[in-house]
């Protein structure tokens, strides 16, 4: 300090060197760094070249779509047999009752439609009323499900909902799931962190029993030692009974992952709602869930998507959901031996609602970020 | 709170207490933190409370806002008892503001918002009341551009600045200020403590826990040294400097001045 000609003098900004940016620079960094790294592209590349095209020959440049029954696709063995899907896809999306009441058809359509409808514009940022979208979504949208679908209002037939199946089974089970147990387990995950020790007490032990349990033995149980508990003659709806299955144990995996959020909080966010003198109620609903569901949202949506798959478990009481539907309908003496074209199918519905889902949490997540958000 | 009306009227001298604070006790388990501590807070005094880590001083003025429980002795905060009952707790702290150490701001908040969700929730403000309200404050802490950001966009000094705002809006009759510049860049804590001084010269009534011996000496009408959760000394401090009676405060004081 003591020489005084010593001054602070900026340097200009300069860019970065140009081989350090720009494809061909993100190639060698990522793909040939290294002599490990090079062999493992290039056994990747061998891969995807012995696996991708054949495949692809196999389900689109050979696949069979036309006609009606499986003459065409006993006739060109080379492709997928796209045709049976076809053909059954009013089964697998809707279950054998709208499949075989061509007439009612319309009542799941105008169902899933509705459910378009409303997630869309929930979806895009710049929607007005989200709120009432969102509400209409968890409100008013079961009951229409529920008017339109199982019927029995304004001179819709009743559907047994024994002969429901298909996508159309699998949505109502997960949606009903979700839905109720998201709330269920917010109060749940709120509960085991009350400090009224009964309180408390309740629900760890609800949590840690339905989530000790398998699903399959509670679906099990729903089926077969429910009514054990009735008098004869009550008879629950099996998929009802499923649906209250689910929720239950659902309720208790979300409540976890509530929980997870929960202690992401410092304690400093609610000392600070306490000191400007807001209850209980007020801090966890305007300060406390707002962040620790936002910290949760992968893991809450993790437990959606494990839901979405786990349904599947219901054929094994003797309900058809989207998977067992494909299983079936490809076991049967019309198109038996082409179960690959099934499972393939029920895998890529499976396939849209989860990554649906996955994405949705991912964009969420980031438009809620509002810590490293710059303006 | 009918008490506080009651009292109000009568005596509205500047020494008349608006914190009473008799033979309080805590234990955090069995650890013994305050024993025996007598306060007595006057209308606009400025209070400020050093001493060495774990001497109680924090957990003595979040006794007071009933962030900490304690086990014996009564605090009165303008004409009301702490006790349990929640409806009287949150009326205290509504009318008693707190800054922390590390802010605490509300980070799903904007810088508006968090100034104006106790007044609108609490204080039953319309937004508009409240939005205005929250503007006035943000300019009094010299922060009304930020408004609109999130907190975690804005430094340490502002965020704390914020969290002053925040508690003003509450229109509170006593702050509580724990720590409030000790995790700030030197570079910040400046411009904080002139905000804090700015609020003492408006005739708040200031309970400050800092070491920031420069702001007591310029801002306290009194000066308390604690130590093993008891209060050892107080004056006023120009004789708590000068002439520390205790070889403690003696020793605490050679400490923070010399270092």
């Amino acid at each position: 300090m003591a020489d005084s000609t010593l001054k602070f003098k900026k340097l200009p900004d300069r860019d970065p060197p140009e081989n350090t940016i720009g494809w061909i620079a993100w190639i060698r960094d990522n793909l040939f760094s290294s002599t490990t790294n090079t062999l493992t592209t290039l056994i990747f590349v061998y891969l995807f070249y012995l696996y991708i095209p054949p495949f692809i020959e196999w389900a689109i440049i050979n696949a069979n779509i036309s006609g009606t029954d499986r003459s065409v696709c006993d006739a060109n063995k080379s492709g997928a047999c796209w045709t049976f899907i076809k053909v059954r896809l009013e089964q697998l999306l809707f279950g054998l009752y709208f499949a075989s009441n061509p007439e009612q058809i319309w009542r799941p359509i105008v169902a899933f439609s509705v459910f378009g409808m409303l997630i869309v514009p929930l979806v895009i940022d710049k929607t007005p009323y989200k709120k009432w979208l969102l509400l209409a979504l968890l409100m008013l949208y079961p009951v229409l499900f529920i008017c339109i679908v199982y019927g029995g209002v304004f001179g819709i037939p009743v559907s047994d909902t024994g002969q429901w199946g298909g996508l159309l089974l699998t949505f109502a089970l997960s949606f009903v799931g979700i839905i109720v147990a998201l709330p269920l387990g917010i109060l749940l995950a709120l509960g085991r962190r009350s400090e009224m020790p009964i309180v408390k007490m309740m629900s760890v032990t609800y949590i840690e029993f339905w989530r000790g349990t398998p699903l399959i033995t509670i679906l099990f149980m729903a089926s077969v030692m429910l009514p054990l508990f009735f008098p004869s003659g009550v008879d629950f709806d099996k998929v009802v009974r499923a649906m209250i299955g689910i929720t239950l144990f659902q309720s208790a995996y979300t409540a976890e992952a509530v929980r997870g959020g929960l202690q992401a909080i410092d304690k400093g966010q609610n000392e600070a709602s306490m000191a400007l003198g807001m209850g209980y109620w007020r801090r966890t609903i305007l300060i406390i869930l707002p962040q620790a569901l936002k910290i949760s949202i992968p893991s809450i949506v993790n437990t959606f998507i494990a839901l979405f798959k786990d349904t599947s478990l219901v054929s094994i009481i003797g309900l058809l959901d989207l998977l067992k539907m494909a299983q079936n309908s490809s076991r049967s003496l019309d198109w038996n031996g082409y179960d690959i074209e099934g499972y393939l199918f029920a895998g890529f519905v499976f396939w849209i609602f989860c990554y649906g889902m996955s994405s949705y949490s991912q964009k969420l997540e980031r438009k809620l970020d509002t810590d490293r958000r710059v303006e | 709170m009918k008490s506080r009306a009651a009292s109000k009227l009568p005596i509205m001298t500047e020494t008349s207490p608006i914190i009473t604070i008799n033979k309080l006790n805590k234990w955090f388990g069995k650890f013994h933190v305050l024993k025996d501590i007598d306060l007595n807070v006057n209308k606009t005094e400025k209070i400020v409370i050093c001493g060495p880590s774990g001497s109680g001083k924090s957990t003595l003025i979040r006794c007071i806002n009933r962030l900490e429980v304690h086990q014996e002795g009564s605090i009165i905060v303008d004409g009301t008892e702490l006790t349990d009952d929640v409806k009287q707790i949150n009326e205290i702290r509504s009318d008693v503001g707190m800054v922390f150490q590390h802010f605490n701001l509300f980070p799903h908040l904007t810088v508006l918002e968090n100034c104006t969700l106790a007044p609108i929730w609490v204080r039953k403000k319309s937004k508009v009341e409240a939005d205005e309200l929250g503007m006035e404050l943000l300019t009094k802490v010299r922060i009304p551009d930020q408004a609109h950001k999130y907190p975690g966009q804005l430094s340490g000094g502002q965020q704390q600045r914020v969290a002053i705002a925040r508690a003003l809006c509450m229109q509170p009759r006593v702050m509580l200020f724990d720590e409030p510049t000790s995790a700030l860049d030197p570079e910040m804590i400046k411009e904080v403590l002139e905000t804090m001084i700015e609020l003492a010269e408006s005739g708040m009534t200031m309970l400050v826990v800092t070491h920031e011996m420069g702001f007591a000496n310029k801002v306290a009408d009194r000066v308390i040294f604690m130590d093993e959760g008891q209060i050892v000394e107080q004056n006023d401090p120009e004789n708590f400097f000068n002439n520390p009676k205790s070889e403690r405060t003696k020793l605490f004081l050679s400490q923070i001045l010399n270092h």
